[in-house]
């Protein structure tokens, strides 16, 4: 049954009904929403046999769920934006001791400059700490991963993100429909710890490894990443055949590979389609659900036939690039594609569907240049680069840019 | 189901913090949804401040809606503060044949926006006093209910029923004042129309 939600208390419904024991969160806009519809679930007794905990700090959260997933429970928490980064230790951690904790990440521009706003420098800074990281394309998808994530974490001991646009998708109310307990349970069995700490039989996790055995024990991690695309297909495959959606790692049309093929991830996948639907089958849409690892095979065989394959992306490595472009470019090593990099959304700009278009039609005339940034007001660059030209002391570029952008009195509009 | 006046059919919503700007989109699109349409409701997010301008949204279609990004040519625009007419756009990207519903006690010349009066046509221009009708029913002036009704009963967009039924399913209990408003709402701009 659909029902009328926020994007964000479908998931903390989703999540409870994966039946978390252990729940350590601190909040951050925009992800607050989430742990808190699971603390009023935990509070009002909905959620049985789960500890809500709140901790003094995102650090705090990752390394509650590390011990606690690590004596045994099923963990999960979720944030954002600078609270990921202030875990980032903890995250390396939890892989890398092959904790299967789940977590949500409501993407959010990183500071400086502070944003509070949408984009995926969060989840991408984070790429390769080992985690699982899956990104969904719109709230039922965000709902539907949940089961997907807990039960992929759990059959390969690996931890697992679920990268969901913030506000943009847990903001956003939309008819959606809710897992039944029963198909959860067809992929969710209960929890049995791969690795557990019990005083009856002392293990150790954790143990200092030197150069003797370090290599051998990261390789081992990498190979066990790794196997959660097969078994990311398995689970999502037998979970989407009961609930009658399609999940796949690589989101990609059935029909007639197009001749220019977009990449993208996240929820500018539905505006994107949206536009390439009006170009009569030219353009095709691929999306990446999975991102780590990463499904290369799948995408190379969704994009086979591209002449130009445009990655989309909402996040970029300043002074190299864009991180997906780079592992598409691995991917399609050898063939004669081109690739271009877009670089759009930042720090919450709508990626509309002018501009979108504005990017095909450049693409159609070959002036769609290798790296290019969506939406990108060249006469206030230019004007601030010939200010501090002029300026022996410039300051800070980014109240300079804002002062012209947003002239005084004329506050922006909020929520 | 209801006969949309275009479909898809997009709502902008306009006020302060602290007006229920978010909660009017919300309410509208929970009401669609029992209506038997696709919907997505969404603010355009910030920091919550009181009294900062807001603005929400609303897409109403009978086909899934795929597209993320903001309404910038909505076909109904509701404006919670009429402060904001000359300091915000509102009515930027306003369909020709659009809607447009006012709190505000005084008339669309005393405002000073006979123009998009005559851009958009008398019976699809509507001004009440929300907060005032909000104020006499509850002993809150929060507008956002009352204009909801009125922009319901305005556009024919959502019917009264699920209107009604959203309110209930939002605040529970406490829902009696809230239906009491939308009808509110309503009534006044049926009245008017009906005139």
């Amino acid at each position: 049954m659909r029902e009328q939600l926020e994007g964000s208390q479908a998931i903390a419904r989703a999540v409870a009904r994966c039946r978390p024991h252990v729940v350590p969160a601190y909040p951050i806009t925009p992800q607050t929403h989430i742990v808190e519809g699971l603390g009023k679930l935990v509070k009002a007794g909905a959620l049985e046999h789960c500890e809500f905990i709140t901790v003094e700090s995102e650090f705090a959260a990752m390394s509650a769920a590390i011990g606690a997933s690590a004596a045994g429970a099923r963990s999960y928490t979720a944030t954002a934006s600078q609270g990921l980064l202030y875990m980032a230790e903890a995250l390396f951690n939890a892989a890398g001791l092959g904790l299967p904790i789940v977590m949500t990440v409501a993407n959010r521009a990183i500071g400086a400059p502070i944003n509070i706003w949408n984009d995926q420098s969060d989840a991408m800074s984070q790429r390769d700490c080992g985690w699982v990281q899956l990104y969904a394309a719109d709230n039922q998808e965000a709902v539907d991963l949940h089961p997907v994530a807990f039960a992929l974490a759990e059959q390969i001991s690996v931890p697992v993100m679920v990268c969901v646009d913030g506000f943009v998708l847990t903001h956003a109310f939309e008819p959606l429909e809710l897992p039944a307990l029963e198909d959860i349970d067809a992929v969710l069995p209960a929890y049995e710890p791969r690795q557990v700490l019990d005083p009856d039989e002392p293990v150790t996790i954790g143990a200092m490894v030197g150069p003797e055995a370090y290599t051998e024990v990261r390789y081992l991690a990498d190979q066990q990443l790794r196997s959660a695309q097969t078994a990311f297909a398995e689970l999502a495959g037998r979970y989407a055949a009961r609930i009658g959606r399609r999940i796949a790692a690589v989101r990609a049309p059935a029909e007639v590979p197009a001749r220019t093929v977009v990449v993208t991830l996240g929820s500018v996948l539905g505006t994107v389609e949206d536009v390439a639907a009006e170009t009569d089958g030219a353009v095709g849409v691929v999306g990446l659900t999975m991102y780590r690892p990463f499904p290369a095979q799948a995408l190379r065989e969704a994009v086979r036939g591209a002449d130009h394959v445009i990655v989309l992306e909402r996040a970029f490595s300043p002074g190299a690039g864009a991180p997906v472009t780079s592992d598409v470019r691995t991917a399609l090593y050898g063939t004669s594609t081109r690739i271009s990099t877009v670089v759009g959304g930042l720090g919450g700009r709508p990626v509309t569907r002018s501009a979108v278009r504005e990017m095909l039609s450049a693409a159609d005339r070959d002036e769609l240049a290798e790296f290019s940034f969506l939406d990108l007001d060249a006469g206030v660059v230019e004007r601030e680069l010939s200010r501090q030209r002029s300026a022996t002391r410039p300051g800070p570029a980014a109240a300079s840019v804002l002062r012209e952008v947003v002239p005084a009195g004329r506050g922006r509009e909020t929520s | 189901m209801t006969d949309l006046p275009r479909d898809p059919f997009h709502v902008r919503f306009h006020g302060r913090g602290g007006q229920g700007v978010v909660t009017a989109a919300e309410l509208l699109g929970q009401a669609a949804f029992f209506d038997g349409f696709e919907v997505q409701a969404f603010p355009s997010f910030g920091s919550e401040r009181m009294g900062a301008p807001v603005v929400s949204f609303c897409r109403i279609s009978s086909a899934p809606i795929r597209v993320r990004e903001p309404v910038t040519h909505p076909d109904a625009i509701g404006i919670l503060d009429a402060t904001l007419l000359h300091h915000v756009d509102v009515f930027g990207g306003l369909a020709d044949d659009g809607f447009v519903l006012i709190n505000s006690v005084r008339t669309a010349s005393d405002l000073g926006i006979e123009t998009v009066v005559e851009q958009i046509g008398a019976a699809h221009f509507g001004v009440l006093p929300a907060g005032d009708l909000a104020r006499a029913v509850s002993g809150r002036a929060r507008p956002n209910v009352v204009a909801l009704g009125a922009l319901g009963a305005l556009t024919g967009a959502v019917s009264l029923a699920s209107l009604e039924r959203a309110v209930r399913a939002r605040f529970g209990p406490a829902s009696d004042d809230n239906v009491r408003l939308i009808g509110a709402g309503f009534d006044a701009v049926r009245a008017v129309a009906g005139a």
